[in-house]
């Protein structure tokens, strides 16, 4: 198990075996994509009050339910960098900021524009709405922690805690369709029965969409944590060897 | 499970039912940041080996310099 894990932190064999993994995880998400955007543009029978918007909840929802993995997932390696100052923890921690704030800003503004029709409004200082913005507004700012500060040891560690604090939010966020009753409907529950209110042909495209999303998640995540080992482990022999060996992008 | 095509004409099928401005904006918004975050890491990726390799490049003309000097 320790063997495990020390090799897991090692951001050379990270590399390698990512590199190794990469396909097996781009090629699902390329097709569960294809299928699931067909069948949702397509096959999916418009909402009997919503009509054709229903087709914005393949975007909204999944990019939504991945956007509350972000200060988890910081968290957790912000601990590792903590405890036991893992170099490869604080490199994805670092990557990880500035997509969860893509992630969440794609979730706002699918929402915003759906809502536009739907309630009527484009945005509502509702409970959902408000903590979402308010995550986008602190992984902002563990951004910007991370730049503000020189020191990368200090940063590492000040944007660890700041992650921690900050998954208070994803409670809030998770449970605000539940303690305040406003517009933002709570989660609805999936069925096999077609008298469902959720029958099949709408949930099945939503699954296979949130697959896609969450593979689409972990590939842009890794690619990221990969460019991050290159850069931080540039002086290391084998970041050189590997640099040597493309032949590809020379200088000249 | 899988119902038949909604559409009946490729116009209707660009309408939405009414929604083309929301539904297509969605979709447009997806794409572009799909492709955003795939194409900038793999554009960084090059930006990093490009500027190592002329480090190394620098540093072995360096290292000739001193012996032969």
């Amino acid at each position: 198990m320790w063997l495990w894990f020390s090799k897991l932190g090692s951001p050379k064999w990270f590399y390698e075996w990512s590199g190794k993994w990469l396909p097996w995880l781009v090629i699902p998400m390329a097709l569960l994509l294809v299928v699931g955007i067909i069948w949702a543009l397509l096959f999916v029978p418009p909402d009997y009050q919503q009509g054709d918007t229903i087709r914005i909840m393949y975007i909204h929802v999944p990019f939504a339910s991945i956007s509350l993995a972000f200060f988890p997932l910081m968290a957790v390696a912000g601990t590792i960098t903590l405890v036991w100052r893992m170099k490869l923890a604080d490199m994805v921690a670092k990557v990880a900021a500035p997509l969860g704030a893509w992630f969440t800003a794609l979730a706002l503004m699918s929402g915003s524009i759906w809502g536009s029709d739907i309630w009527g409004t484009w945005w509502i200082w509702d409970g959902r709405l408000t903590s979402m913005l308010l995550q986008f507004f602190l992984l902002v700012g563990v951004i910007s922690l991370r730049s503000a500060l020189e020191d990368s040891d200090a940063a590492a560690k000040a944007c660890a805690v700041l992650s921690i604090v900050g998954c208070i939010n994803v409670f809030v966020i998770k449970y605000s369709v539940d303690w305040w009753n406003t517009l933002h409907q709570p989660a609805s529950a999936f069925s096999l029965s077609d008298e469902a209110p959720n029958p099949p042909e709408v949930w099945v495209p939503l699954v296979i969409m949130i697959i896609a999303i969450y593979l689409f998640f972990a590939v842009s995540l890794i690619l990221s944590t990969r460019n991050e080992i290159l850069e931080r482990e540039r002086r290391a022999q084998w970041v050189q060897d590997l640099v040597e060996a493309q032949q590809k992008y020379n200088y000249d | 499970m899988i119902e038949t095509i909604q559409f009946s004409s490729l116009g209707e099928f660009f309408d939405m039912g009414g929604y083309a401005f929301n539904v297509w904006s969605v979709y447009a918004l997806f794409f572009l940041f799909f492709f955003i975050n795939l194409y900038f890491p793999l554009l960084k990726r090059k930006r990093i080996i490009r500027e190592q390799k002329r480090r190394l490049i620098l540093n072995k003309e360096t290292a000739t310099e001193i012996s032969s000097s």
